[in-house]
């Protein structure tokens, strides 16, 4: 259950991909936070993430959790994108047997999880690969 | 800071305790801990326990427990970091009885993980990662931890039957374990034929769900004469790492082990190759091999070819889990820690039976949270 | 002055399904049903892609398009038969992923298959009366059809989206014009799950009353007549009856081939002749006339005569275009797949 409230706060980031930059030393991280995690600078800039990137690694979630049954078999990856910021997102629209580490995609706009049938509907991103 | 030694030990048997309640399966192994120990009280206890409330719905688990042992109104802490809350709360009894404040200590670790059904046991667990950019993700921990083996099995050429081998030999351990929850024998064809659960780890490269509890009693030295041989606790170190596996620095290092077990040999004084034997975290294979390598036991990138080689078997240069590890032991998540002391406490006594390391002299333990976010190591040596 | 679409956009999803997929399941004629209903294949919605989803991507690529800032667009309106929610408008969630709250109006709309059209209309309405200055009209649905029922062979799933302005637009809109009755040939009751529908009925006194009535009414109000147009589209629940309407109009093959989709995509209802508009633009000289005329059962047909400009050829390459995602990388399925993405299985509950 995610519950309104925690959902809504997250919008920007599950909606917009909105990140933080480090004033100081420029490290962007997603999503925001109070304390830069290299120099512990406490001073941000608003950044959009980079809509494209690389998949670092991946897996096929074969026995989902609560809430996922409907879509297992599904991949989940760790993505590099092309402004250096990883993400763990599910990518799809791609044959799983044919995906590969250094695979090129890009952010899609997804419905993530739903909170049963009478529940919210939860966005987000996902990956889809990018045409060769 | 005073000398620790561990006094006494005790453990249940673990696997899926149906008839056995929360808080007998804790006070069990409190009780024998306690005669093993030959104390008759203690001056504060320490609990690690992943999740008490989302698991049986009990939080203030010190209060609770204490009351058990009938012990009120001395101190009960209860201590968390996942699936390192044992070792955290061992090493918090630790120093307690090293700073002064307090003589005799039990350390302990419990959960009890069937009263609730498979999605809520795996919700549970997932606590342990990333809430937000994780888990709402739909990733699970085998998901996260068949990333981090994609990596390893992609950088560092490690395969999926040496993987297998890990889960072969700590069922070989287990088998001569008479608490683990699987006495079973088998190959790296079962392992590599079971069902898939996140490509590449399967069934039977993941730990189990369990129940159960073990305990330890600390007395700060010089001890006025103890029942069996106490055993030294020589080093207790701790450290954390990113929540998120998407922000480590390397996605297939364990730097939380690295830094707590550096810290552990440089207290100690000691260095891999003085180890006698090891109890590691294997939440799943791969874990023992990354945690191996992180421990300086071998090369980074080596760590695939230690269970295979039989450098990590009993009889090897550095038995890895004598007692089964987490995968043939069971792992009743908060639990975890303490049995991994227990066992360690036994190999230096010269107890351990049938599993007994040779000469055991040093003994390393390295219990983790979640994906390595939080890793805790102990070294014990004789007195 | 002049109003018209500033920025156009479309999604259509990957995955496909063949037409013999279907009818091997319930023992039909595959290719006969091919032949009766002009359709090859259709578009699958993955299961997590609905119309809120679709929206999204066809609207960031219309913006992309407009070249505005997504903050001067004072409202959205999306035209649908599958919202995903029955009460919480799809188009909160496709501001804010735009970028374009607080400042703006919303509501959802419902005409079967002309809500998009009809959003459309309103959206550029407003801005034709400055009531604003930008605003997004959007036509989409995963729409579903019962098993074994003919509409199970054309339901799809696709969006379309419009920015319209008053300044460096790509399409003048010159005259429109709507035909509405109450028509019962389609519909779906409250908590249904498929919708039901009239069989023959849903032809001449339905689908080709209202098109042909409204283009009609439309040309003649215009002084035009077929020959004055480049292109025209019409709403496309198969292949033949938008074929149908054309030729009985008076326009040729050649001017209704580009925006008709069907035959590969389906019959994306709400997002149905607005996706084939965008078809249109991306290859549209500038001065080119497009006559387009939606369909929605119940029924109603909106008519609008769009003019290309200069400015479409700095547009049409700024995003994906429609033939290249209808035409481009696809997964196709079986109908076990089919059923579980569309929801067709009954889970247990968890």
């Amino acid at each position: 259950m995610i519950g309104s409230a925690r959902y809504w706060r997250e919008i920007p980031q599950r909606y917009r991909y909105e990140a933080a930059k480090c004033d100081a030393c420029g490290k962007i991280h997603f999503p925001p936070r109070l304390v830069c995690s290299a120099c512990r600078g406490t001073a941000f800039g608003k950044i959009i993430l980079a809509p494209q990137g690389e998949v670092e690694t991946f897996t096929i979630i074969r026995v989902p959790p609560t809430g996922f049954s409907a879509e297992a078999p599904y991949a989940v990856g760790i993505v590099r994108l092309d402004d250096g910021v990883k993400v763990t997102a599910q990518i799809v629209d791609v044959d799983l047997g044919q995906l590969q580490i250094g695979q090129r995609v890009r952010v899609e706009f997804r419905r993530v999880q739903k909170e049963g049938e009478a529940g919210l509907l939860c966005y987000g991103y996902k990956f889809v690969p990018v045409e060769a | 800071m005073r000398d620790v030694a561990v006094i006494g030990v005790g453990m249940n048997r673990w696997g899926e305790l149906w008839e056995k309640s929360y808080r007998q399966i804790w006070t069990e192994a409190a009780l024998e801990a306690i005669a093993d120990a030959g104390v008759d009280r203690v001056d504060a206890l320490y609990v690690g326990c992943m999740s008490g409330g989302l698991f049986v719905g009990q939080e203030h688990l010190g209060a609770l427990l204490a009351d058990q042992l009938g012990m009120g109104p001395i101190p009960g802490t209860r201590v968390e970091s996942a699936c390192a809350s044992g070792g955290l709360a061992f090493r918090q009894a630790y120093l307690a009885a090293a700073s002064g404040e307090h003589d005799i200590v039990l350390a302990t670790g419990i959960e009890k993980m069937t009263d609730v059904d498979g999605g809520a046991a795996t919700y549970a667990l997932s606590t342990a990662a990333d809430q937000e950019y994780e888990c709402y993700h739909g990733v699970t921990f085998p998901g996260l931890y068949a990333m981090m083996a994609r990596v390893h099995m992609h950088r560092y050429g490690t395969t999926r039957e040496q993987l297998a081998q890990v889960a072969v030999k700590n069922h070989a351990h287990g088998l001569l374990n008479p608490l683990a929850q699987f006495r079973s024998k088998i190959t790296v064809e079962d392992v590599l034929e079971s069902v898939m659960v996140a490509d590449p780890l399967r069934v039977l490269d993941c730990s189990p769900i369990t129940d159960g509890a073990a305990a330890v009693v600390l007395a700060a030295l010089p001890l006025k004469g103890t029942r069996r041989p106490p055993v030294k606790v020589v080093a207790s170190a701790a450290a954390t790492d990113t929540i998120g596996l998407h922000d480590r620095a390397d996605l297939a290092w364990l730097r939380s082990t690295e830094v707590a077990a550096a810290s552990a040999y440089a207290r100690a004084g000691i260095t891999p190759a003085d180890l006698s034997f090891c109890e590691v975290h294997d939440c799943f294979t791969i874990a023992e091999v990354m945690v191996i390598e992180a421990l300086g036991l071998v090369e980074r990138g080596k760590g695939g070819e230690a269970a295979a080689s039989g450098m990590t078997a009993l009889g090897g240069r550095v038995p890895v889990n004598p007692s089964g590890g987490l995968k043939s032991k069971g792992h009743p998540v908060g639990a975890t820690g303490i049995a991994q002391i227990r066992e360690a406490v036994l190999q230096l006594r010269g107890e351990a039976e049938d599993r007994q390391v040779q000469d055991a002299r040093w003994g390393l333990t390295q219990n983790m949270g979640g994906t390595g976010a939080s890793s805790v190591v102990h070294i014990f040596g004789r007195v | 002055m002049s109003v018209g679409i500033v920025g156009y956009g479309s999604y259509v999803p990957r995955h496909r399904i063949k037409l013999e997929e279907i009818a091997k399941i319930w023992g039909a004629d595959a290719p006969a049903y091919k032949r009766g209903l002009g359709l090859r294949e259709k578009s699958v919605p993955a299961p997590d892609q609905d119309t809120i989803t679709m929206s999204v991507e066809a609207a960031r690529r219309a913006i992309v398009r407009a070249r505005i800032d997504p903050a001067r667009i004072g409202a959205i309106y999306i035209g649908s038969e599958s919202h995903p929610y029955a009460v919480k408008p799809s188009g909160t969630v496709v501001a804010e992923a735009l970028g374009a709250t607080p400042d703006i109006h919303c509501a959802d709309l419902e005409f079967a298959c002309k809500a998009g059209s009809e959003g459309m209309f309103v959206a550029m309405a407003l801005v034709k009366a400055n009531e604003m200055d930008y605003a997004l009209g959007i036509g989409a649905d995963t729409s579903q059809g019962a098993p074994g029922d003919a509409l199970e062979y054309s339901a799809s799933a696709g969006a379309a989206a419009f920015v319209f302005g008053r300044e460096h637009l790509v399409a003048v809109c010159e005259h429109t014009y709507a035909y509405m009755t109450d028509t019962p040939d389609f519909w779906r009751r409250e908590y249904q799950f498929y919708p039901r529908h009239a069989g023959r009925f849903t032809g001449e006194p339905a689908y080709f009353k209202h098109v042909l009535s409204c283009a009609r009414v439309l040309m003649e109000r215009s002084g035009t007549k077929p020959s004055d147009f480049r292109w025209c589209v019409f709403h496309q629940p198969n292949g033949k009856f938008p074929q149908r309407a054309a030729r009985e109009l008076g326009f040729t093959k050649e001017q209704n081939d580009q925006g008709l989709l069907s035959p590969t995509l389906g019959n994306t209802y709400s997002g149905s002749s607005p996706m084939g508009l965008t078809a249109i633009l991306d290859v549209a000289k500038p001065g080119d006339r497009v006559l387009m005329v939606s369909y929605g059962s119940g029924s109603g047909s909106d008519g609008f005569i769009w003019r290309v400009t200069e400015r479409i050829t700095e547009v049409q390459d700024l995003a994906v275009q429609t033939r290249a995602q209808l035409e481009g990388s696809r997964v196709y399925i079986d109908y076990g797949t089919y059923s579980k993405f569309r929801g067709k299985i009954r889970m247990g509950t968890e």
